[in-house]
């Protein structure tokens, strides 16, 4: 077992240990905490993984901006009188169910894919994420998409403007 | 590293973003929990980048996984784009009602 | 000539067309003008059939109803002379009481008026292709005809619930004829192949007299219906709820010979079976007997008309069972002229007394209404058999049969006639003799009617004076006209060898005798000023009509309403309705249950995305798990 094994397992329960307590912290302010734990994880992950400037990316748009924004949004609501609406806990183990069921299949489709176990992740090598290559094919071959997605920036913030206005 | 168990990583990654939607009845949490799953699928698609079968020797290609990656960031883009409207709607609706709660908004109901 | 004979029919079907079509735009006179207008050019095309001789045993084949291998049944017409002898009473005295009617409902409004004159224009249309029909399913769609136009006409005041009643019943009892009839209609076919007259008659001797009697003895329960006859007369008299002109139509001159035509048109039939020549007579004389027996005690006019035509109705097929069938069809055809001129003057009365129909409270008509009092009075010497008019040349030819038929006969049928004498001449001083016994206001009333009623009264009466003649018998210097003239079609009684000139002088003489004794005893009883008409012992039974309605009811009209009441409530209420309302509650149960699942919450929502990608992936690429998972569980 060298050291980049033990990392991935460590990095793995770590996220998943965070998952599991965002979805379950009754606290709100608690579910984005962990939230930000699961996306620091996740960026160890690409680290571990030579995608350097999307590891990076991740940190700084994910965690830093949209985190925040939930953050000042979860604050801004007067969340201590929550109404007691009964939500039987029945539905709970439900969507538990569900949700165990959709992994078991997916598990299952993964598993019987037959050239899945041939192939392998090579870690800590390859130049594919290094931010220059990434560079030259987001400007060269993907140049329209990008300049459509600030647009869709665009619309985005005139849309969640209007959205907000208070007539 | 197997590819498999990127999968099986990603995929309970997935399930418990699912189950967290399925469950939870704060409208930002559910939205949180939309979050994750997306952040499952960056995780897999990167992995699936960097994918190569054994028989290769390693660092003869330069750019054929890079699409995936391009893919991600396009991803994160969207991602940013849509939380910024959705927490927009998110507090319209909290203006509205008082609650975000999702079962008091039932008005789709019969 | 072809087209000729097809107007006949025609012009009143389309006078029905035009004035039940445009009911609401036609004034009165222009109603009556179109109706009586179209009876009248039938009656002149009948008479120019009837001048050209234009008979022939060939049937005029319009087109085919059902026509291959095995059956032919086609749209004919059978132009001989019994028919153009019923085509002239039918137009003839039909187009005098479209005139009498035009004056008679001149109370009703314009719409009602014309309904009324197209059911009359229906009604010839429809008794004309009885008598004109060439084979039996044409004269069976006649016979329909002239049952539909019935109900209707009866129930024509269709806001009085009685009235619609008695159009009921008299359908119902129809129907239970047109059983009969129609047996005997597909015994006919079965045997003979054919409907066609000229086929069956024919053929006729090929049979086996024992079918021959079954048949006859069907098509005669058919008669009993539509002639009521006993046991299906007593919608006759319950029928007169229509108006009077519909009485004086189809329940005195036209409809209800359609029996005696069908006896008569198959006289070939029913001269091989003296079984059912006996039934018949017997029948007709037992309906006879009965009749008259009520007649003599109705306080209503018309219901002793009505009585008067069951009994003289017997008469006819009196003269049909004993062999006179040309007798038979000449006293349809004097009683045509007579009944139809009582009903008419009967009319004439009700309406001079303002509505009013029970001869307890006429008297003394005589000075006020004279026209009227006259032709009635020349309608029941026609009908008591007066010497030589119509009624008494036409009665005495069905006396002198019966006698050289059967002696027990002779007697009940003389007996007949003159309680027939006895009931016409009470009804006569009852109505016009003695002194009113009215109200005073009925009595202001009283004037005679217009001329459009008259008219036609006077005529009918020259007709019953002076119709007999076709028939003098030869002792009082006649000449058999109707025998030669009906020769060809219908067979006259042969009365062999007897010497029948004695019986006449006899007849004579006990005629003139027996009316004057009538004349004298009525005249006592009933020319009086005061007249309960209320009646004790045996007598209460025949005002009550021997209680046969009431018999009826109990024994099969109750029964069958509660049947059909207990069919209506369990079967059709608790079954069909059920099952079809069930059907519907089910459908309107399920949607509510389906409609619980858009409860609104977006977590159910999600949670069945979920589950349904779950599925998906399950049946598209885990084909083997889910083939393992289903067969470890079956």
């Amino acid at each position: 077992m060298d050291i980049t094994t033990i990392v991935f397992w460590l990095l793995s329960a770590l996220t998943l240990f965070g998952a599991i307590m965002v979805v379950s912290r009754k606290n709100p302010i608690f579910s984005v905490l962990w939230l930000i734990v699961v996306f620091f994880a996740i960026s160890g992950h690409y680290i571990l993984l030579n995608a350097q400037f999307i590891a990076v990316v991740n940190i700084i748009v994910y965690a830093g901006a949209i985190m925040v924004l939930f953050l000042f949004v979860l604050m801004m609501m007067n969340l201590n009188n929550l109404p007691a609406t009964n939500k039987n806990i029945w539905m709970k183990f439900i969507g538990v169910i569900s949700g165990g069921l959709l992994l078991c299949v997916l598990v299952s489709t993964s598993k019987s894919a037959a050239d899945m176990n041939l192939k392998s992740i090579v870690l800590k090598e390859g130049n594919i994420g290094l931010i220059e290559n990434l560079g030259k094919i987001l400007f060269t071959k993907y140049a329209v998409p990008f300049e459509i997605s600030s647009i869709l920036f665009l619309s985005a913030m005139v849309g969640a403007v209007v959205i907000g206005k208070k007539d | 590293m197997p590819v498999s168990y990127y999968i099986i990583l990603a995929a309970t990654l997935f399930c418990i973003g699912v189950v967290g939607v399925l469950t939870r009845r704060n409208a930002i949490i559910i939205f949180m929990c939309v979050e994750l799953m997306l952040n499952a699928v960056n995780l897999l698609l990167v992995a699936f980048s960097k994918m190569q079968n054994i028989a290769h020797p390693p660092g003869s290609v330069v750019i054929n996984g890079s699409d995936a990656q391009i893919f991600v960031f396009f991803i994160m883009v969207v991602a940013a784009a849509e939380v910024s409207v959705g927490l927009a709607i998110i507090v319209m609706m909290y203006r509205n009602v008082h609650s975000i709660d999702v079962n008091f908004l039932n008005r789709l109901k019969n | 000539m072809n087209t000729i004979i097809f107007c006949i029919p025609l012009l009143p079907f389309l006078g029905f067309l035009l004035t039940g079509i445009f009911r609401n735009y036609l004034s009165r006179q222009l109603c009556g003008i179109i109706a009586s207008g179209t009876i009248f050019i039938s009656f002149l095309l009948v008479l120019y059939v009837f001048f050209n001789h234009a008979y022939s045993p060939e049937a005029i084949t319009y087109f085919d109803f059902i026509s291959n291998p095995l059956l032919r049944i086609s749209f004919a017409f059978q132009v001989d002379q019994l028919s153009t002898l019923f085509m002239l009473i039918i137009t003839g005295v039909g187009f005098l009481i479209h005139v009498y009617s035009t004056a008679y409902m001149h109370e009703e409004t314009p719409a009602h008026y014309a309904r009324f004159f197209s059911y009359l224009n229906l009604f010839v249309f429809s008794m004309l292709l009885l008598v004109l029909g060439a084979n039996y399913v044409i004269m069976f769609v006649g016979w329909e005809g002239v049952g539909i136009c019935s109900y209707l006409l009866i129930g024509y005041w269709f806001k009085n619930n009685q009235y619609n009643y008695a159009a009921r019943k008299a359908f119902v009892m129809n129907r239970i004829g047109d059983v009969g009839f129609l047996l005997a209609i597909f015994w006919i076919i079965s045997k003979f192949g054919s409907a066609d007259y000229s086929v069956v008659f024919s053929n006729a001797t090929t049979i086996d007299t024992a079918e021959i009697t079954g048949i006859t003895i069907l098509l005669f329960v058919g008669a009993i219906g539509k002639s009521a006859q006993i046991p299906l007369y007593t919608w006759l008299p319950d029928a007169m709820a229509g108006p009077t002109p519909v009485s004086a139509l189809i329940h005195a001159a036209t409809m209800v010979t359609a029996g005696i035509y069908m006896v008569a048109r198959s006289n070939v039939l029913y001269s091989l079976s003296p079984v059912s020549m006996g039934i018949v007579a017997i029948i007709g004389l037992a309906t006879a007997l009965l009749a008259a027996s009520i007649a003599l005690f109705q306080n209503d006019i018309k219901k002793v008309l009505a009585y008067s035509t069951v009994s003289q109705l017997g008469f006819m097929f009196i003269a049909l069972g004993v062999g006179a069938y040309t007798t038979g069809v000449f006293h349809v055809m004097t009683h045509a002229f007579f009944k139809a001129l009582l009903f008419l003057g009967a009319g004439s009365v009700i309406h001079a007394m303002g509505g009013e129909q029970d001869i307890t409270k006429m008297g003394g008509l005589r000075k006020k209404t004279p026209i009227t009092y006259w032709t009635f009075l020349i309608a029941v010497l026609a009908i008591s058999g007066f010497p030589f008019t119509s009624g008494f040349i036409s009665k005495d030819e069905i006396i002198i049969a019966a006698y050289s038929y059967s002696k027990p006969i002779f007697w009940l049928t003389s007996f007949a006639a003159v309680l027939t004498s006895f009931y016409m001449f009470r009804l006569l001083m009852l109505v016009f003799f003695g002194s009113f016994r009215g109200t005073p206001d009925q009595e202001k009333h009283l004037h005679e009617s217009p001329a459009a009623m008259t008219i036609p009264l006077i005529i009918l009466a020259v007709l019953s004076a002076l119709g007999g003649f076709i028939q003098l018998p030869h002792v009082f210097g006649g000449h058999d006209y109707l025998n030669e003239f009906l020769a060809p079609v219908v067979p006259a009684f042969s009365h062999g060898t007897e010497d029948i000139a004695m019986r006449e002088y006899y007849l004579l003489g006990a005629t003139i005798i027996g009316l004057l004794i009538v004349f004298v005893l009525t005249r006592k009883w009933y020319a009086v000023s005061t007249f309960e008409g209320k009646y004790s012992g045996f007598k209460n039974v025949l005002a009550h009509k021997w209680y046969i309605d009431e018999l009826y009811d109990g024994l099969i009209v109750n029964p069958f309403t509660n049947f059909a009441g207990f069919l209506k409530s369990k079967i059709e209420n608790s079954g069909i309705d059920g099952l079809v309302n069930g059907i519907g509650r089910f459908i309107r149960y399920l949607s509510r249950q389906v409609r619980l699942v858009q409860s609104g919450l977006v977590g159910n929502y999600i949670l069945i995305m979920v589950l349904s990608i779950t599925v998906l992936f399950l049946v598209f690429w885990n084909q083997d798990v889910l083939m393992g998972f289903l067969q470890k569980i079956f």
